[in-house]
């Protein structure tokens, strides 16, 4: 775009009262009931652990630079892929979206003054807190080597490490989920301004509204089989151990009816974010704004339908394979008529180059890669010589790396602005998204190859010939980390050197860019009243564009 | 095996040609629909890329045919997928009649095989070209899994039941043998090896280790030791039912509730004799849980199959029947 038109006048600046400013203090921040402030307590939380978890990995990937288990004990090698399992998958993936992005803008979305419980909604963030330290504590003392998955009998009964206090932290943690799920389904119930529709809901929320449901389902049964899981381990009572009387087929079925339907709270709120970024950056409405909702609605629903696709060689029958196999494989229809109605949105849009918009694409084409997989996992004959090798490991890594979190930067790089109301510099956040565009495919793209090769999943130690595609993954990885470090890096920077970016720097259209960037206390002075349609885009005069950000840097 | 990389595993089962074409297919539908939306954005972001500030774009909302159309087209790919799918899994569970049966018990961390004529191997299998192989497994702690990379095939191996799996090596040589379900500390370490070999060397093979007892036999002495045979006569006027021809056969239960005698249910009534008593017999028999180790178990089981009359036709589709015998 030719941004050189546009006359450059620096916003004068931040608005006078905005929330970070009402109230100064530890206290005002941990007593805060602010939808707003919460959110940003969930941020910092997780961008903790999503460093920590990216530690654990980085070790793992150093130690597969050589076939023989040289840098660390087996022992220790198993403790590194668990906790990076568990950090990243139950304190910062299951929380990113909702928690940070669904509890700062959900309601401002729907021109409510804070979130339908605000008080619940901090009780979620000492719920997430509390079940962090249990899992902090387990760390510290050693340590847990199940894997995320806690398979038994091997966790109730074999594991030497600290699997009931990680079972504590998980299912503490497990209630800051229902809460926000609950808060999120009442508040779009009940909160909305006058005029907001459902039909006129953005697409955000309406997959958050998708992703609550299966929180607040889904979750309970994980609650439920922990407390078995950590029964089993700690009073000898028998659900999955043979020797016990139990069955250990059955933990698998409890585990993933919960933790199927979790990898659509990872991935729901990431497609919304997807959908904004589109509509604002392309300025048009999203194409099939009604198939896009009810796709959300059908990927919840159906995503507790296909648990079974992971019990595939696990002695699960031959029929309720097959039957799960024709389950999972109807999940791929919501999920490609969202890809393609993305598509469609881009035709004959006003496409504006910006680093939301190159995430936005870096989602679209990780994410189908992470799909098309997914539809050969769920083709049963393949499955069988994939099952629990790289395969996997890379195909979940597609749609949870390539898909969550490339949808959580993008979002955090769209609204970051609204949230401190400054602007991160261009150019260095354009050259992010590439490396970690690009690192992202060179660490994980091999690993397909890796598994169909035969290399098992959670091995300390590898046979030779595959070590050329090791090597190849971990040097992604080390670009990948450089590709994280970067926004880490300029978003701090910006807090305090950033331009003043404005009330609408996007020049986009819904409720959240119609109020001060960063919001009031009760983030409207009046209750806005709805009168038109999402992404209801209208051509008019150029506006003056307040901050440097797309110009050319020079 | 081969030390070389490589980007393909070697193909050495009747299956696994199966398996590599049903992936190929899938992998040629996933490329073609990654690239071709990938050149679709690429050129939509290109042709429509804004032009002047304040520019909005055109307002195509919905159209119902295309919604149809890309919905109906996935749908369609994702129906074929699962019934090829479908057909390979049911090829690859359904037990050839003239399979023979070898026993494998997984442990942490190795893996213990018996031939069928009583050889005993720790973590090597060897195995004869071209003739259907079935393994009868199970662990004695936690959960292993069996896969073989070069022949598409993987089994959990489940303690406290018997899993099955089955194979058939079209191609002489020596092949990866992966435990694929994570079982603790040497989990990597659970390698082993599977070698193919021409009939005559495996006949030379077997021959080399000197004289074994068959499985079998080593299940008579049990079924002596452990006096079965007090009680279990093969006329069928013991305090407890004839063995002889039960496997295979249907039982019904004093509940009234009829099953088939396979490896499970045959492990249940030796571990659990109160699960399903025959009709016309009464609950006496003791538990053996905890007096018979995995391999005894396997053994016992080996000889009450070897006094059925028709052993290997009358097996059930062992897969299906593995889940429901606990």
């Amino acid at each position: 775009m030719s941004t050189q038109e546009f006359a450059f006048t620096p916003y004068p600046d931040l608005p006078k009262s905005h929330y970070l400013n009402v109230a100064y203090g530890l206290k005002s921040w941990l007593f805060t009931t602010d939808h707003k402030r919460i959110g940003i307590l969930y941020l910092l939380s997780i961008t903790f652990f999503f460093a920590l978890g990216g530690l654990y990995a980085t070790a793992i990937r150093l130690e597969l630079l050589t076939p023989a288990g040289d840098m660390v004990q087996p022992d220790t090698y198993n403790r590194l892929f668990t906790m990076h399992g568990i950090l990243m998958v139950f304190f910062f993936l299951v929380p990113s979206i909702p928690a940070v992005l669904g509890n700062f803008l959900l309601p401002l979305m729907i021109g409510a003054k804070d979130v339908a419980f605000p008080r619940l909604n901090l009780a979620s963030w000492y719920m997430y807190m509390f079940g962090a330290g249990f899992t902090m504590y387990a760390l510290f003392m050693g340590g847990v080597d199940t894997g995320w998955t806690f398979y038994t009998p091997f966790s109730s009964t074999y594991s030497n490490s600290y699997v009931a206090a990680v079972a504590v932290g998980i299912f503490i943690n497990g209630f800051s989920s229902i809460f926000t799920g609950i808060n999120f389904m009442v508040t779009i119930h009940r909160m909305r301004a006058p005029g907001m529709t459902w039909s006129r809901l953005p697409l955000f929320v309406w997959s958050h509204y998708a992703t609550s449901l299966i929180m607040v389902l889904g979750t309970p049964v994980l609650a439920i089989t922990i407390v078995l899981l950590a029964m089993e381990r700690v009073f000898k009572l028998g659900f999955f151990d043979p020797a016990l009387g139990g069955d250990p087929v059955l933990f698998q079925h409890l585990f993933w009816f919960y933790s199927h339907p979790a990898v659509y709270i990872m991935i729901l709120p990431s497609m919304g974010v997807i959908s904004e970024i589109i509509a604002a950056f392309s300025r048009k409405p999203i194409f099939g704004y009604k198939f896009v909702a009810f796709a959300s609605m059908g990927i919840a629903i159906l995503g507790f339908l296909v648990w079974g696709h992971h019990l595939f060689v696990s002695s699960q029958s031959l029929y309720a394979g097959l039957i799960f196999s024709i389950l999972s494989m109807l999940v791929a229809v919501p999920s490609a008529v969202k890809v393609f109605n993305w598509t469609a949105t881009l035709y004959k849009g006003s496409i504006e180059y910006s680093t939301p918009m190159f995430y936005a694409l870096g989602f679209i084409g990780l994410f189908t890669i992470g799909g098309l997989t997914g539809l050969m996992l769920a083709t049963i004959g393949i499955d069988v010589h994939v099952h629990d090798t790289y395969f996997v490991v890379a195909h979940f890594h597609y749609i949870m790396v390539g898909g969550a979190l490339m949808g959580y930067l993008g979002g955090l790089h769209y609204w970051w602005p609204k949230i401190t109301g400054r602007m991160y510099p261009g150019f260095w956040s354009h050259l992010s998204a590439l490396i970690i565009f690009l690192g992202f495919n060179l660490t994980f793209f091999p690993q397909f190859v890796l598994g169909y090769l035969g290399m098992p999943r959670r091995y300390h130690s590898y046979p030779e010939e595959f070590q050329i595609l090791h090597i190849l993954s971990t040097a992604g990885a080390s670009i990948l980390a450089v590709g994280y470090i970067i926004p880490l890096v300029y978003f701090i920077w910006s807090l305090k050197y950033g331009e003043v970016a404005g009330d609408n720097p996007w020049d986009a259209v819904g409720l959240e860019w119609q109020t001060t960037s960063p919001p009031s206390l009760h983030n409207f002075d009046e209750i806005p009243v709805v009168d038109f349609e999402p992404y209801d885009y209208v051509e008019h005069e150029p506006v003056e564009r307040p901050y440097r950000y797309s110009r050319s840097e020079a | 095996m081969r030390p070389e990389f490589s980007l393909f595993p070697e193909q050495a089962s009747t299956i696994a040609s199966k398996v590599d074409a049903l992936y190929f297919f899938a992998l040629g539908i996933s490329a073609f629909f990654s690239l071709l939306i990938a050149l679709v954005i690429f050129a939509f972001f290109i042709k429509f890329r804004r032009r002047r500030a304040g520019e909005v774009g055109a307002k195509t909302h919905e159209s119902m045919a295309l919604e149809i159309v890309w919905s109906v087209i996935p749908l369609i790919i994702c129906m074929v997928l699962f019934v090829w799918g479908a057909i390979v899994f049911i090829d690859m569970r359904t037990m050839p009649d003239d399979a023979t049966e070898y026993y494998a018990t997984a442990k942490q961390w190795m893996w213990k095989f018996q031939h069928p004529e009583g050889q005993r191997e720790i973590n090597s299998l060897h195995i004869p070209v071209g003739e259907p192989i079935m393994l009868t497994m199970t662990s004695e702690d936690v959960i292993h899994s069996f896969f073989v990379p070069a022949f598409r095939v993987k089994q959990d191996v489940v303690p406290g039941r018997y899993t099955t799996v089955w194979f058939e090596a079209d191609k002489v040589g020596t092949y990866h043998l992966f435990c694929t379900e994570y079982c603790g500390s040497h989990h990597a370490q659970m390698r082993g090896s599977v070698t193919v070999m021409e009939p005559d060397d495996y006949q030379a093979w077997l021959a080399g280790g000197g004289p074994v007892a068959a499985p079998q036999e080593l299940g008579e002495a049990l079924f002596t030791q452990h006096i079965c045979n007090t009680c279990h006569f093969e006329d069928g006027t013991g305090r407890g039912p004839s063995l002889v021809g039960i496997f295979g056969s249907e039982v019904r239960g004093t509940d009234g509730s009829v099953r088939v005698v396979d490896d499970n249910y045959l492990r249940e009534s030796i571990l659990r004799p109160s699960a399903h008593v025959n009709e016309g017999y009464s609950q006496i028999m003791p538990t053996y849980q905890g007096q018979l180790s995995e391999v005894s178990l396997l053994q016992l089981i080996a000889y009450i199959k070897s006094i059925s009359d028709s052993p290997s036709e009358e097996s059930p589709a062992p897969a299906a029947v593995a889940a429901n015998g606990e």
